[in-house]
């Protein structure tokens, strides 16, 4: 199905199912332990081998030799795969650091070896008995240090963009703000580590693996082993947690297949949790610089954002400029991205990459400049909503209400009673308040389903799509429902499979509403199958209540579907809807914080989220996705760090006592509100995604309310007490 | 981990010699920190002697109208003794003020005081670490040091003790109570039983091998305000950056340990005549020796100001 | 309604429970010299250890965490992997009464402990209230801390009416109280980064029966 003009009419607006409070339904076998991830497949008629992954002890340079003579000897031990052994690998095409295989050591913790034993405590004593020489090489680590080497990226990541004149307008504005603000390099930390499962049957190899995008990894690692994708089997139908850490193949599953080759039996592996902040991929840090230049009574006439970060050769920009481009009006605006060459591990998307950082910077100096031209941060913002594209004005945004969140957000936060900076106290704490937007774009990708029904009425969704915490199987059963006229207990989904229909996967907020946008199409095909079978015309054709009627023919589906069963199977594919129209989704953080007079410590004390992402398909399975966000940027606002060693290039707390991640103690009660809204540019749906919209701008707004409370502007993340203490006030 | 044979010690006195008699054996109780670094291999014992089963896990009065810990009673059950709260609340708020309630169950208390450092460049086999492997370098001085020592620390290692517990005992002026191989017994007091780094910053304690650690003394209750202040980013389940334990008594004198600054829990107890003029006083005199790096000099800084917070509350 | 997952699950279950004794495969069982005691030192022991009610009898590498030992050798996965370290509480188990890192343990350390893991909690269609809270307010996403949140929000409960004090405890000679503050401060040592603590406090305080 081709979706090319803005959706009208159709069965999803029924809502019968759709839109409501349905509790998760894997959430019996989540709760019970029931639910099987990656390594926990289990056949007792199979051994299980144990592999563990040997970590690169340098950043760059080469092996020169490995001596596996130990390990392989060791108790138990059945075989070592070294990247000598099995030469160079061709790369899969969306990683950009290699994964295994060869001589070249790209980043620290970059997989070397893999020992196979027969238990887990063999194979792990045995990968500490390999011995590795290595030639190291000097590398770039420091961004900082790089910035002046940093060069324009491919073309293709929009590098630069301008409307205008920025830098005439904003030399005569009459208000101006020119500040510099950074974002560390930050960890997915998701709670499963990667781990795969890896079993041959001639030269077919099946993978039960912790993937967000099964067709990818598929892909991918067929290229990496030389073998034809068809003959590359994925399963993921459980994910511990992504984040975008499970986007891209990864070292665990092409370490479990070749090793699994090698000793002729099924391996399992997983990376350990020390290996994984600089085995895998990480958010890259970036240093923004940001000019806004306005009229006194507000109006925001000239806007550059500066973004640099670095990556491997080979990869790509943090693109934290990008909300910017879209976010306010302006008439001058210039954006600019420089990529510099650092030999850390390899950069990539973590849960809304680009804007996340990049709104961790802007909504900082929003806030810093309502403040120079003495208006409310909120009315600002209003001040400056635009309601078309501002590089593009021709090019209207499908639907916009960041006003709606600001106003609606403020009335239920109590934004009015907002003190001026470091003036409320209670006891200790100095207490503030702050307000930042949120803007993430609304993606689409081309996604398929097949939805079977059978001789007892049952509708079966199978499509290879991934539920990494998001609900997915929960909406995906929601939409089915709907658009076959049965109730939930009726409907099953297989996900995560790769001989289901490829389908857009997880990533980028474009799930929930690409996937089931998917199984609408499939569910359209087999709607007109039943309807042809019975010889119905399918333009009057109402299914409900597990019937199909037609004027007064009424007959139930189990009955329709015969002895066989019907089979409907499509895939939904996108006109051209998102460049005639900007589709974007929208909100505003409110948060409330308290730091300690003496020593600096801030504790969050109340959230507020307000969406506005088009219709929301759950507004349980949303809200999760929403909190979960808010305590990401709580994170990322207050301790999430990687700490890079410039002299050695690595991550060196890597793991989850080093890194430190928002526990429970750090999370207050959340509120969150979504705009009644629908957006029938985006899909037959009208649904916009919301899952990485909840981390947009959430760490501006404790920055802003740490500024409320203190008076200290921090413009560095994370905002740690040592970055405030120096400001605040005496206290001996 | 590397292989291992195990024991189940069913005396003190038999643990001990098993420890002297068999090469490079270790104690495990909690085995909460040992594990950790056993999976690291930065610990490799070939023998593992699990002394869960000697007792040891009472707390009585003693003579001298103090407490006698058992050396395997678990935090837990030390943070919620009715006497300890009564009599040495610090200790029982340094206690719930570490790690994780499921931590806390399996920790004991001579596994908290014979916890080893945190430092990362510790943690990672492949950089040089003088505690971990002597001889060989502190890869922590120059790198990231925001976690590390300011006070104490040597050229050899910057590396912090991460103990609350073990600094709230150094407030207390507890005593260590050990049981020797050869079936002699010692009692050291805290404040000789770690060891500042110098140039061998592997020998962590004043124990020797063998030595079991069999309970832990306090002295008479002193009465005084009992404060624990533990600042951290994380609002729980973090080491400290710093903490401050302190008996504050109504005439403003006291006993002040410091924790998240030293290879050991921090007290000069000559600093603490410095206590009744303030904080600024008594940090000045408590880090007089100080030699932070740039990126945790914020810890001179730091410290005066949680001592002022504690003593502050001390006076509320 | 049965998926295929489920239909998976319930052979799993059944193998589990059949497996009242699991040697250890291919484990070694070297005996190294003896110690200078004449002790035959080896790096394996047997251990008999009650899981949900059910005596197993391992023979275990002393190697063997208490985690992988419920894990990879009676194939209750239930318990879940995080870090191996102590740091995320994923694995959380409760031993006889008590709530621990289970990857922080050695299983021959638990001679004869009555271990209560996710699986002994509740079952589909048999959930323990704690179980059913958790799905009734979303009480977790990805559902990969989700076994060790429940078994320690069920401990939690219980060592608030012990009177065992926590970092936010406001009087030490006081009994402890149910109260949002105590739980998200006791709850500390699960980290979730799906982030779904908010509901988790709503799941539990709900089971405790008090106002938020």
């Amino acid at each position: 199905m081709q979706f090319d003009t803005p959706a009208t009419s159709n069965p999803i607006d029924q809502l019968k199912v759709v839109g409501k409070p349905i509790h998760r339904i894997d959430g019996e076998l989540k709760t019970t332990g029931r639910a099987m991830y990656a390594y926990e497949w289990y056949d007792p008629a199979v051994r299980y081998a144990y592999g563990y992954p040997v970590g690169a002890a340098i950043a760059k340079g080469h092996v020169i030799f490995i001596d596996s003579a130990a390990a392989k000897t060791a108790p138990g031990v059945l075989g070592v795969v070294t990247t000598l052994d099995v030469g160079d690998l061709e790369k899969g095409k969306l990683n950009t650091a290699k994964l295994f295989g060869g001589s070249e050591i790209q980043h620290y913790h970059q997989a070397i070896a893999v020992v196979v034993a027969e238990t887990f405590e063999q194979a792990c004593a045995a990968a500490a008995l390999i011995k590795v020489e290595y030639a190291a090489e000097k590398g770039a680590f420091d961004l900082r240090a790089e910035m002046t080497h940093a060069r324009t990226p491919d073309p293709s990541t929009e590098p630069d963009s301008s409307a205008g004149d920025f830098q005439a307008a904003f030399d005569t504005a009459a208000v101006t703000l020119d500040a510099e603000y950074s974002t560390p390099d930050q960890s997915h930390s998701m709670m499963e580590p990667h781990a795969s499962i890896a079993a041959w049957d001639g030269d077919k190899v099946t993978v039960w693996t912790s993937s967000q995008m099964i067709d990818w990894w598929r892909t991918d690692l067929a290229t990496t082993l030389g073998i034809d994708k068809e003959h590359v089997h994925l399963m993921s139908p459980f994910i511990g947690g992504g984040f975008g850490g499970k986007l891209f193949l990864r070292a665990d599953a092409v370490l479990a297949a070749l090793a699994a080759k090698a000793i002729g039996r099924p391996v399992k592996v997983a990376l350990p949790r020390p290996m994984i902040p600089n085995n895998t991929t990480h958010r890259p840090a970036t240093i923004q610089r940001i000019r806004i230049g306005a009229e006194h009574d507000g109006k925001i006439t000239a806007i550059a954002h500066e973004s640099w970060s670095g990556d491997l050769p080979g990869g790509g920009p943090e693109t934290a400029v990008m909300q910017t481009r879209l976010l306010y009006a302006g008439e001058n605006r210039m954006t600019a991205m420089k990529l510099a060459t650092l030999d850390l591990p390899e950069g990539n998307a973590m849960r809304a990459p680009g804007e996340a950082p990049g709104l961790m910077a802007l909504e900082i100096a929003i806030d810093e400049m309502s403040e120079k031209l003495g208006i409310d941060p909120i009315e600002f913002r209003i001040k400056n909503d635009t309601q078309v594209d501002p590089e593009n004005p021709e090019r209207p945004f499908s639907h916009r209400d960041l006003v709606g969140c600001l106003t609606l957000g403020a009335e239920k936060f109590g934004w009015a009673e907002r003190a001026r900076p470091g003036a409320r106290r209670q006891g200790n704490w100095l207490v503030g308040i702050g307000v930042a937007a949120a803007f993430r774009n609304n993606l689409v990708m081309p996604s398929g389903a097949r939805v079977k029904l059978d001789r007892d009425g049952v509708v079966t969704v199978e499509t290879d799509m991934t539920d990494i915490g998001t609900g997915s199987y929960t909406i995906i059963a929601q939409t089915a429902a709907e658009m076959m006229g049965v109730g939930m207990d009726k409907v099953a989904v297989q996900l995560g499979d790769s001989r289901f229909p490829v389908s857009a996967g997880s990533g980028g907020q474009f799930g929930a509403n690409s996937a089931t946008s998917g199984v609408y199409a499939a569910c359209v095909k087999l709607r007109e199958a039943v309807s042809s079978k019975l010889g119905f015309n399918s333009a009057d054709v109402v299914f409900e209540n597990g019937d199909v009627r037609s004027g007064n023919r009424i007959v139930p589906l189990a009955e329709a579907a015969g002895e066989d069963g019907l089979v409907g199977e499509d895939t939904m594919e996108w006109g051209d809807l998102t460049k005639t129209h900007q589709q974007s989704t929208f909100g505003a953080h409110f948060v409330e914080v308290g730091v300690d007079i003496a020593t600096g410590e801030t504790r969050i004390r109340r959230m507020l989220a307000v969406c506005a992402a088009g219709r929301i398909l759950n507004p349980i399975t949303a809200r999760s996705q929403v909190i979960g966000a808010m305590t990401m940027g709580a994170g990322g606002a207050l301790s999430e760090e990687l700490a890079v060693d410039t002299r050695h290039g690595f991550f060196v707390n890597h793991d989850l006592a080093g890194y430190e991640v928002p526990v429970h103690a750090d999370i207050p009660h959340q509120e969150v509100i979504f705009m009644d809204e629908t957006d029938p540019y985006s899909s037959p749906m009208k649904a916009k995604g919301v899952g990485e919209l909840g981390l947009c701008g959430v760490s501006a707004a404790i920055a802003n309310a740490i500024y409320n409370a203190t008076g200290v502007r921090v413009r560095h993340y994370p905002i740690t007490l040592d970055k405030l203490i120096g400001d605040l006030p005496d206290v001996a | 981990m590397k292989a291992f044979s195990y024991e189940r010690a069913s005396t003190v006195e038999g643990a001990a010699k098993a420890a002297a008699q068999t090469p490079n054996a270790k104690f495990i109780a909690g085995g909460t920190n040992l594990l950790d670094l056993m999976k690291l291999e930065i610990e490799t014992p070939s023998h593992l002697i699990d002394v869960n089963g000697l007792g040891l896990d009472t707390i009585e009065k003693t003579a001298e109208g103090g407490i006698r810990i058992g050396a395997l009673v678990r935090n837990t059950d030390l943070a919620a003794d009715n006497s300890v709260r009564r009599d040495y609340g610090l200790l029982s708020r340094a206690l719930v003020a570490g790690a994780s309630g499921q931590l806390r169950n399996r920790a004991t208390t001579a596994g908290n005081l014979l916890q080893r450092t945190r430092c990362p460049y510790f943690y990672d086999s492949n950089q040089p670490c003088n505690k971990r492997q002597p001889g060989t370098g502190c890869s922590a001085i120059g790198g990231v040091t925001r976690q590390l020592g300011v006070v104490g620390v040597s050229d050899a290692c910057i590396a912090t003790h991460p103990s609350d517990m073990a600094v709230a005992m150094r407030a207390l002026d507890a005593v260590i109570e050990t049981i020797k191989p050869d079936g002699a017994k010692r009692a050291i007091p805290i404040a000789d039983f770690h060891r500042l780094p110098g140039d061998t910053p592997h020998i962590e304690t004043a124990l020797d091998h063998g030595e079991l650690i069999t309970s832990v003394v306090l002295p008479a209750p002193i009465g005084g305000k009992h404060i624990y202040r533990k600042t951290r980013d994380r609002a729980s389940y973090a080491f400290a950056l710093v903490s401050v334990a302190a008996v504050i008594q109504a005439d403003g004198r006291g006993k002040v340990a410091v924790g998240g600054v030293a290879p050991k829990p921090w007290r000069a107890e000559a600093a603490e005549d410095e206590l009744r003029k303030g904080a600024h006083a008594l940090a000045s005199a408590l880090l007089a020796d100080a030699r932070p790096t740039q990126q945790n000099d914020f810890k001179i800084s730091l410290t005066e100001r949680t001592l002022s917070a504690v003593l502050a509350e001390a006076r509320g | 309604m049965p998926t295929p997952i489920q239909l998976e699950l319930s052979r799993r279950k059944l193998l589990v429970s059949s497996a009242a004794t699991v040697a250890v495969a291919g484990a070694a069982k070297d005996v190294r010299a003896a110690d200078i005691r004449g002790k035959a030192l080896q790096n394996t022991t047997a251990v008999a250890l009650e899981v949900n009610g059910e005596t197993q009898h391992l023979v275990l590498d002393n190697r063997t965490t208490l985690l992988d030992a419920l894990r990879e050798h009676l194939h209750l996965t239930g318990t879940k992997k995080g870090c191996d370290h102590g740091q995320c509480g994923a694995c959380t188990v409760i031993v006889d009464g008590r709530r621990i890192n289970s990857c922080l343990s050695l299983a021959v350390m638990h001679e004869g402990s009555k271990i209560q893991t996710i699986e002994g909690l509740g079952q589909p269609g048999n959930l323990h209230p704690m179980q059913a809270a958790f799905v009734k307010h979303d009480g977790f996403q990805c559902g990969y801390c989700t076994p060790g949140q429940i078994c320690s929000s069920v401990a939690v409960l219980e060592e608030i009416k012990a009177n065992i004090p926590s970092h936010v405890t406001a009087n030490l000679t006081e009994q402890a109280a149910i109260t949002s503050a105590e739980i998200r401060e006791r709850m500390s040592g699960n980290i979730c980064r799906c982030g779904a603590y908010s509901n988790i406090i709503d799941a539990i305080i709900e089971i405790a029966g008090v106002p938020a």
